[in-house]
């Protein structure tokens, strides 16, 4: 299993990192040996800016199993992060009519390591203004 | 030995919604000697079975596992899953070695009972396991919510609401009441789908597959070997596609892959979408179907839930779709519903299906796709002359 400590020491203190290519630039999300474009196989973690749009959204209403069941009905959302790679997080702090695909997003706070959950996000601008 | 000369020669189904009685290994054994006699073979005449293991009786080698139960010994035993493409990719890979000399009888066989042979709860938890362990699956994703993202995606690029979908669930529930095979098979309006529960926005729970247990199996033959019992049916291309495996990893969820094995198969047949005189289209979700009929190139781009509610897809329509019920009220056994579709296109191309039968169905168009959209095969099969 490629090499993930990076990533999730940036997911508890509230950031996000990508993984970068040494070689094309090409950043990616999950961890891997070799990137997804080049194929070549000198990989980095470079620090995200945590911010990005809502690619799409949906509201979780059935729980996957018991572990959940008690936080339907939630908004996942799959984020395009401003380095390119696609996430799937939580969107919080907004009512889930408010989410609409194009909807810039940002990380609203840590998220939790040991239970592998990424930081949620919440809209970068109050729903009003946007 | 050309293409030409590939046919489907047996067909086998099982009951379908809940079979309490049978085993998924049960259901596997009785679909492969219900096909196997359909071709007029025996057992031992098989030299390739392939099947695509069981949620609920995960034997490891599980081909090898069928062979024992039915006490065949054919050199080759495979066990391929990829979704709900396998059974249409299938078909290639059967052709390949049917041409290439090395088989003269190919069994493919889907079989599983996810009804009674698990919980619901487990059904579901088990299908979530498709997402990305480390990234995806720990934010709490269910099979509905990652086709959800997907739905959401095509109805802001194609400008659709929600309930322009419905219709894809009305049709199919319509073959399915002239199909006494079918499991859900009360007529119900866009209004009942409306008024059905979200399961995870957009989606409603009558535009989500059931849970249902049941199995099929197809026999695929080299022409010369064919018995003459049954007509003859040729499977004239397959195109594939494979873009992704998780959703977060799809260069886009705006178009599907159905773009690039629609018309790889239409190339290779040799034949155009207006050619297609019925067309079965996995719809485990009601708006996949919208979705590929543009993939497929039947109608422009966005315009597939409007060719849904214009009436095209029903019985009597310009191009019939999902004439058993679909994935949404025929059954969904998981692995096996694309299988049904190549059975109920090849029952059609054969005249044999009585209240639902297309008139003068010659060619059928199969569409599969498996995982979250990612995996894509299309087939065009003809009544052989």
């Amino acid at each position: 299993m490629s090499e993930t400590v990076p990533f999730w020491e940036a997911v508890d203190g509230g950031t996000l990192a990508v993984q970068r290519c040494a070689d094309c630039g090409h950043q990616q999300l999950y961890a891997r040996d070799a990137c997804a474009r080049c194929h070549r196989r000198h990989l980095d973690w470079a620090p995200a800016a945590g911010k990005g749009v809502v690619y799409s959204y949906t509201v979780v209403r059935r729980a996957p199993s018991k572990q959940f069941a008690d936080e339907v009905p939630y908004v996942l959302g799959l984020v395009e992060l401003e380095e390119g790679p696609r996430i799937l997080v939580r969107i919080e702090g907004c009512e889930p009519d408010d989410v609409r695909v194009g909807l810039p997003v940002e990380v609203a706070g840590p998220g939790d390591a040991a239970g592998r959950r990424l930081p949620p996000f919440k809209p970068t601008f109050a729903p009003s203004q946007t | 030995m050309a293409w030409s000369d590939i046919c489907i020669t047996g067909l086998g189904e099982s009951p379908v919604g809940k079979v309490p009685e049978k085993s998924s290994t049960d259901l596997y054994a009785g679909v492969i000697l219900d096909a196997v006699d359909d071709a007029g073979i025996t057992p031992d005449d098989v030299d390739v079975l392939i099947t695509g293991g069981s949620r609920v009786d995960p034997y490891l080698y599980h081909a090898e596992m069928m062979a024992e139960y039915l006490g065949i010994t054919p050199p080759t035993c495979l066990t391929v899953n990829t979704g709900g493409s396998t059974s249409v990719s299938l078909l290639r890979q059967a052709a390949a070695l049917l041409l290439a000399g090395m088989a003269e009888h190919v069994v493919i066989a889907k079989a599983d009972n996810l009804a009674t042979g698990m919980s619901r709860d487990s059904v579901v938890e088990s299908m979530a396991t498709i997402g990305h362990p480390e990234l995806e699956s720990p934010q709490g994703p269910t099979i509905p919510s990652l086709y959800a993202l997907i739905e959401q995606r095509y109805l802001h690029r194609a400008s659709l609401r929600p309930e322009e979908i419905a219709p894809v669930a009305v049709v199919d529930r319509y073959h399915a009441s002239l199909n006494p095979a079918a499991q859900y098979r009360d007529p119900i309006t866009t209004e009942d789908v409306l008024a059905s529960r979200l399961i995870s926005d957009p989606l409603r729970l009558l535009e989500c597959a059931p849970v249902s247990d049941g199995g099929c199996a197809v026999v695929l033959s080299r022409r010369e070997r064919a018995s003459g019992k049954r007509p003859l049916v040729n499977v004239l291309a397959v195109g594939q596609a494979h873009d992704f495996e998780h959703v977060t990893q799809a260069s886009s969820l705006e178009y599907t892959g159905a773009r690039i094995s629609g018309p790889a198969a239409f190339r290779d047949a040799g034949v155009s979408p207006s050619e297609i005189d019925v067309a079965m289209i996995y719809d485990a979700f009601a708006f996949i179907q919208c979705m590929q009929l543009e993939d497929l190139g039947f109608c422009a781009p966005g315009e597939g839930a409007a060719f849904v509610g214009d009436g095209n897809t029903r019985l009597g329509g310009a191009l019939p779709v999902n004439t058993h019920g679909g994935v949404l009220s025929h059954s969904h056994a998981g692995r096996p519903s694309a299988l049904f579709l190549v059975v109920e296109a090849a029952r059609q191309l054969r005249n044999e299906c009585g209240g639902r039968q297309v008139h003068g169905a010659a060619t059928a168009l199969v569409h599969g796709e498996g995982g979250i959209l990612a995996s894509h095969a299309t087939a065009v099969l003809r009544a052989a002359s």
